[in-house]
């Protein structure tokens, strides 16, 4: 059986102490530049900050994982070492990067550091995932969402690293590390910039019938009926109206979250090693639940004893939640 | 702009009245409020970064006045003023009151809330998403260390608030 680590998300200080106190092994975090691919609003961690979280996780016995996961614009690195060698000099467990020039420095400047490929790489197939281990010295690859459990666990046996699979949380369906759709609304890059639908370009608007629409850029993503559930502003989740479909519908995939709680004794078995729950841009009551829900379940399952995972439905988007590629390619 | 699922309840005769009287009552708890909440948590400034300048409404759509928020550190204002007399607000937060309270004390999670409909946000998003963080790296809880102002009795209160609230979202009667 694998260690079946749990990696949480941690926005700010306090999200990161809670993931802590709920049982996470690691926590994920990124400083307050376009460094990280979740630079939005007075999120994340100043140096400072993670310095302190950082002797906070490791005094309770969990590692801290600093993501470097978004990919500086050509000759523009300078960003991404600092961040890197501050990473390093405070002492995080691992850098978890998409950028081969990153992956390249760090294993050259801080080769004592651990180098996870994140799902911004988007590396899918053993060849690729290989060649990030050979080169920069990879130890783990957080697999892109697009897999079933047979493919993971043939990858699996193809693969010199460990492998991280996604849990619970958002769930884009764009080839991960590549989706422009922002960029094409705002200018701002998703992957260089580290944020998609950045709230500066977000607009809700009601209307007199009591629904809502939410809107990027001026463009009207989605209009909410007063009884509907809500999404995120996010293009890729958007409702749209063309010539055969007057009505509007989800022309790639509706507002939904990922839920793998019912197969989480199915990945463990085929050689999982970490499970990572998304969403650090959401609060401490949605780390403290959904932490607090998978350490649970974990622990039943590592005990041998049937997981009784918690319901999560209310903390997915539009409140719906689906097992995606996991499950059948037959998904979208 | 119009209303939303979550809208305010329409005024009844003399509420007017009712509602400047809350306030005036009010005002000297909430200026304790806020001049507490800004010593004991000085980052929470920093992740505002730009919009403490920002007039927020935060308005809970059951009572009958909505709260006002600059949270300039320069010049701190928290007040509570009749919804007729409100400030054009660069952006405004809407839900019943205990839900606030408990997003404020991350209770309750901001986006499940929004993804749910009960909490309805318009106005710079910016400014909105900034202050949710900076609240949320708060420790402690707000309601808490408020109702604690007021010892035993404002603990009392809060309990039968938070009672009223989960049953009214459970369905339950109220014990
Ligand atoms: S638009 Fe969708 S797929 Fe593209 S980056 Fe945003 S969430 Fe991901």
């Amino acid at each position: 059986m694998s260690l079946a680590e749990l990696i949480c998300p941690a926005g700010t200080p306090a999200a990161l102490r809670t993931a802590v106190d709920a049982g996470a092994d690691a926590v994920y975090c990124g400083f307050q530049d376009a460094t990280n691919a979740r630079n939005f609003p007075g999120l994340n961690f100043t140096p400072d900050e993670l310095r302190d979280a950082v002797a906070f996780a490791h005094a309770k016995g969990t590692k801290v994982l600093l993501a470097l996961n978004t990919y500086p614009p050509a000759g523009k690195v300078d960003l991404w070492r600092q961040a890197a060698d501050t990473g390093a000099r405070i002492g995080v467990d691992a850098f978890i990067v998409a950028d081969m020039g990153v992956a390249d420095y760090i294993a050259r400047s801080h080769p004592g550091i651990r180098l996870h490929l994140s799902v911004q790489a988007a590396a899918s197939s053993p060849e690729a995932i290989r060649y990030y281990c050979e080169n920069f010295g990879v130890k783990r690859v957080v697999l892109p969402r697009i897999l079933t459990i047979p493919e993971i666990r043939q990858i699996r046996t193809e693969i010199p690293c460990e492998i991280e699979t996604f849990i619970f949380g958002n769930h884009g369906l764009m080839v991960e590390g590549r989706c422009s759709l922002t960029n094409y609304l705002t200018g701002q890059s998703t992957n260089m910039d580290g944020v998609c639908s950045p709230a500066s370009d977000v607009e809700y608007a009601r209307h007199a019938d009591g629904s809502m629409s939410s809107q990027l850029a001026g463009f009207t993503i989605d209009r909410f009926s007063p009884e509907e559930k809500a999404g995120y502003p996010t293009i890729c989740k958007g409702r749209y109206t063309a010539p055969h479909r007057p009505e509007g519908y989800y022309a790639f995939e509706e507002p939904v979250s990922l839920n793998l709680s019912r197969l989480l004794p199915e990945l463990i078995e085929a050689g999982v090693h970490a499970f990572k729950i998304e969403g650090r841009q959401r609060s401490k009551s949605y780390v403290r639940g959904v932490v607090r829900a998978f350490r649970a379940a974990v622990d039943d399952i590592r005990a041998g004893r049937q997981a009784n995972i918690a319901d999560l439905i209310a903390l997915t988007e539009g409140q719906k939640q689906t097992q995606g590629a996991f499950e059948t390619k037959k998904w979208r | 702009m119009s209303l939303s699922t979550v809208t305010p309840a329409r005024m009844r005769p003399g509420e007017g009245a009712v509602a400047r009287l809350a306030c005036l009552a009010l005002q000297p708890v909430l200026s304790r409020i806020v001049r507490r909440t800004a010593a004991r948590h000085p980052s929470l400034f920093a992740r505002l970064g730009p919009h403490q300048t920002t007039d927020f409404l935060i308005d809970p759509v059951e009572l009958p006045f909505t709260l006002h928020l600059r949270p300039d550190p320069a010049a701190l204002i928290l007040r509570a003023v009749p919804r007729d007399a409100a400030p054009h607000a660069g952006a405004t937060i809407r839900g019943r009151f205990l839900l606030l309270l408990e997003l404020v004390d991350a209770e309750e999670d901001g986006d499940a809330a929004f993804f749910s409909r009960d909490l309805d946000v318009s106005g710079d998003t910016e400014a909105v998403v900034r202050l949710r963080n900076a609240l949320d790296d708060m420790d402690g809880s707000l309601a808490e260390e408020t109702a604690a102002m007021f010892g035993p009795p404002g603990r009392a209160i809060l309990a039968r608030l938070r009672r009223a609230y989960s049953s009214t979202t459970t369905g339950q009667e109220i014990a």
